[in-house]
């Protein structure tokens, strides 16, 4: 055997450090999938008639709909029947202060290092957050001062309730009910989610951020998140994700959707670290998430910047439609995969408006068995004049049992249009890695020192307190995954 | 300082060091010169622990410790400097945040406190006269992009950073035109001070004009054939090698 495959099974103990699960009584619909399912959620919710009818319209055409396989990933497929669709955890239904949330729900989230505690993060830097456990937001913070603003940060529900002309007007405008298997599917049972308007000229004053968790065990999750970003308007998000460590698979099947009107600017990061499985491939989160926004408005932006580094399977394609003139939309992207873990992810850039530039970095990792994909597509459409893309796709490779591809498809129907394409694949090199270890660095430091070199581009994007969160997270990703 | 006695080594079935001798003491600056293939860049490898050189036999001894089993990374904390006749690119790690998780290593290795920002910058704002380098280059991505001269001020600047006991130069002169070889030879020579040691490999006479040999060693086939002073370079460079390959083949 050579020192490569020593090194890499030396090291293949890598921990999920958030596999903790959490002792709280929850309040959960029967096991299985039908209209009175669908019913009991949405009376759960309190939810106004329209909106039960457009979950009913969304779940009568899923049964229509078979479950996509073109992805090059392989898996056992969800028994849709053994999936709880609604749990809760059992609380008071309205918070006045966080003294009145469950302890252990707080506890829960501060040993995801994400406190909710308003007081702690005024000396810090201000990220306001909406955390999301199972099916129902548990807490949104900073509510009040971005009120102040105009803006509105809240749960789902909340918005239902609060501002459903909103709702009514963009929900399903980005990425409508019918969109595709599982958008059908959270269209007809979505439980919670965030939700987030930015009037006209108003620039955020902070990170808006989501957490997700799953806890409950047999449950998926199905959370849509709904951001507007108002003429002229600028907002950051973020979106973190962790689940306890269970042998079972659980089904993440999330929306998002992102309006940006014209002028407007969006930059959304997610930095997704579901339970990946066991190092045997046991377990783990299927990530089957469908995010897209529209850059509406002429000269709208809209910025992807993820770094996957959790779930076994993860099918997912931020995408862009810049239909506004000279809008633009970016993608930047890490995928870490390692043992079992399946990703097939990219994105989608349509260019429909003149002068629309987009831009793709993507950046894969694989390590252990894996096998990572990236999938992208570049239309530009016939009125689209002088429409720019340029897309870099890296592949890393580590060790000689994982798998990187790369399916770019790129469709042009109007000649003015210029795309670029790159692509690489590269190994960490013997060479790099001696060079470190005869500086004093030992082999899994320089590991995470050349990854992180690898994604710096992409990482550099995320807001700097994220993006030291998202190198700790390679590192730990990667631990002993080296050769 | 480092003790090596009738080293063996080889890459994958080839045997390359057939019986090596030496002893560097504190202070002192050692040539190793010879022809092309006769082992020298492997000799460097060797003490620097690379793991496709495989010791076969005899013992290599730094300040008294057997280093064969130890790892590179030890060795390297221990104060084993290699300056490294190709240098590699690490894209997107600059030089700056490179060296600072390298020297934070070795600290922590000696049981010392990790150096912060501030210090760290200081420290390197002097090393950076040494060897006119400039803060611009070292916040690029590791050589990555960089002339032949700026790869190899570079090794003498992360070796002034790291202070390594002992500095094993592997051909540190190839690719270098005049100038950069004087900058980088008078590096070295700040550097130099009464405790550590300098082992310079090359094949040319030209590097030790500036960087002056207490001792100079030919190795040829795998040993050291013929060892004396700064002479035997000026010897080499006038006659060639082949007087010595002669001599030895008779052996």
């Amino acid at each position: 055997m050579s020192k490569d495959n020593e090194i890499l099974k030396e090291f293949t103990d890598s921990e999920y450090k958030y596999g903790f699960t959490t002792d709280i009584e929850q309040d959960a619909a029967p096991k299985g999938l039908s209209e009175d399912i669908v019913r009991f959620i949405s009376e759960k919710k309190e939810e106004p008639e329209w909106l039960l009818e457009w979950r009913l319209k969304a779940y009568r055409h899923w049964l229509t709909l078979e479950e996509p396989d073109w992805a090059n990933i392989g898996y056992e497929k969800p028994d849709f029947q053994d999936i709880i669709y609604y749990s809760a955890p059992k609380q008071k239904p309205e918070l006045e202060s966080l003294d009145e949330v469950d302890p252990e729900l707080l506890e829960t989230f501060s040993k995801l290092g994400i406190s909710l505690d308003e007081q702690k993060r005024l000396s810090g830097v201000k990220v306001a957050v909406d955390a999301v456990m199972d099916s129902v937001s548990v807490k949104t913070t900073f509510r009040e001062t971005l009120a102040e603003k105009g803006i509105i940060f809240c749960s789902f529900s909340e918005a239902v309730k609060d501002h459903p002309e909103l709702v009514k007007q963009y929900m399903g405008s980005v990425v409508s009910m019918t969109d595709n298997y599982y958008a059908a599917l959270n269209s007809a049972v979505f439980s919670d989610g965030s939700f987030c308007y930015i009037p006209k000229g108003v620039r955020c004053p902070m990170e808006l951020s989501t957490y997700f968790r799953i806890n409950a065990s047999g449950t998926g999750q199905f959370e849509r998140t709904l951001i507007v970003a108002d003429e002229g308007s600028y907002v950051s998000y973020l979106e973190g994700c962790t689940a306890p460590m269970r042998d079972e698979n659980q089904l993440h099947a999330a929306v998002v959707e992102i309006f940006v009107a014209k002028d407007a600017e969006v930059k959304y990061s997610t930095v997704q670290n579901w339970y990946p499985g066991d190092k045997e491939g046991k377990g783990g989160i299927y990530n089957f998430v469908t995010k897209r926004g529209i850059c509406d408005g002429d000269n709208a932006k809209l910025s992807w910047t993820q770094v996957e580094t959790g779930s076994a399977v993860t099918w997912k394609y931020p995408s862009c439609i810049l239909k506004g003139d000279r809008s633009i939309g970016e993608f930047y992207s890490v995928a870490v995969t390692n043992n079992y873990q399946q990703a097939d992810t990219g994105t989608k850039m349509i260019h429909i408006g003149k002068d629309t530039k987009s831009r793709i970095v993507s950046k894969g990792v694989s390590a252990g068995k894996s096998q990572n994909s990236y999938r992208g597509l570049v239309k530009v459409l016939k009125r689209a004049e002088n429409a720019r893309n340029f897309s870099q796709c890296d592949s890393l490779l580590m060790g000689s049992k994982c798998g990187a591809h790369t399916f770019p498809y790129i469709d042009v129907e109007n000649k003015s249009a210029h795309v670029e394409h790159e692509a690489t694949t590269s190994k960490i090199g013997e060479d790099q890695l001696f060079y470190c270890n005869q500086r004093g660095i030992d082999t899994e430091k320089a590991v995470a020192l050349i990854v992180n070199g690898y994604c710096k581009e992409v990482l550099n994007q995320l807001p700097m307190e994220f993006a030291v969160e998202a190198q700790k997270l390679l590192a730990l990703t990667l631990e002993g995954s080296v050769g | 300082m480092l003790s090596i006695k009738n080293l063996h080594a080889r890459v994958e079935e080839k045997e390359i060091l057939k019986g090596i001798n030496l002893e560097v003491k504190p202070g002192e600056v050692h040539a190793i010169m010879g022809p092309n293939g006769s082992g020298k860049s492997t000799l460097a490898s060797v003490l620097a622990g690379r793991e496709n050189f495989e010791v076969t036999g005899g013992e290599v001894a730094f300040e008294g410790k057997d280093i064969i089993e130890m790892a590179p990374e030890d060795r390297a904390r221990e104060g084993i400097f290699l300056a490294f006749q190709y240098p590699v690119e690490i894209p997107g790690v600059s030089t700056v945040n490179f060296l600072k998780t390298a020297v934070n290593e070795v600290r922590e290795y000696r049981g010392m406190q990790p150096m912060n920002s501030v210090e760290f910058l200081k420290e390197m704002k002097e090393k950076m006269q040494l060897v006119e380098i400039s803060q611009s280059l070292l916040n690029r991505s590791l050589n990555e992009g960089f002339s032949g001269g700026e790869k190899k001020r570079n090794e003498i600047f992360q070796m002034a950073m790291l202070e390594p006991k002992l500095a094993v130069l592997d051909e540190t002169d190839s690719g270098l035109d005049i100038d950069a070889l004087r900058i980088v030879a008078n590096g070295v020579n700040k550097l130099k001070s009464k405790d550590n040691a300098t082992i310079v490999v090359t094949h040319y006479q030209r590097l030790l004009d500036y960087i002056v040999p207490d001792y100079v060693h030919v190795l040829y086939n795998g040993r050291i054939v013929k060892s004396g002073t700064k002479e035997l370079a000026l010897e080499l460079e006038e006659k060639g090698y082949d007087w010595i390959k002669a001599e030895a083949d008779i052996i």
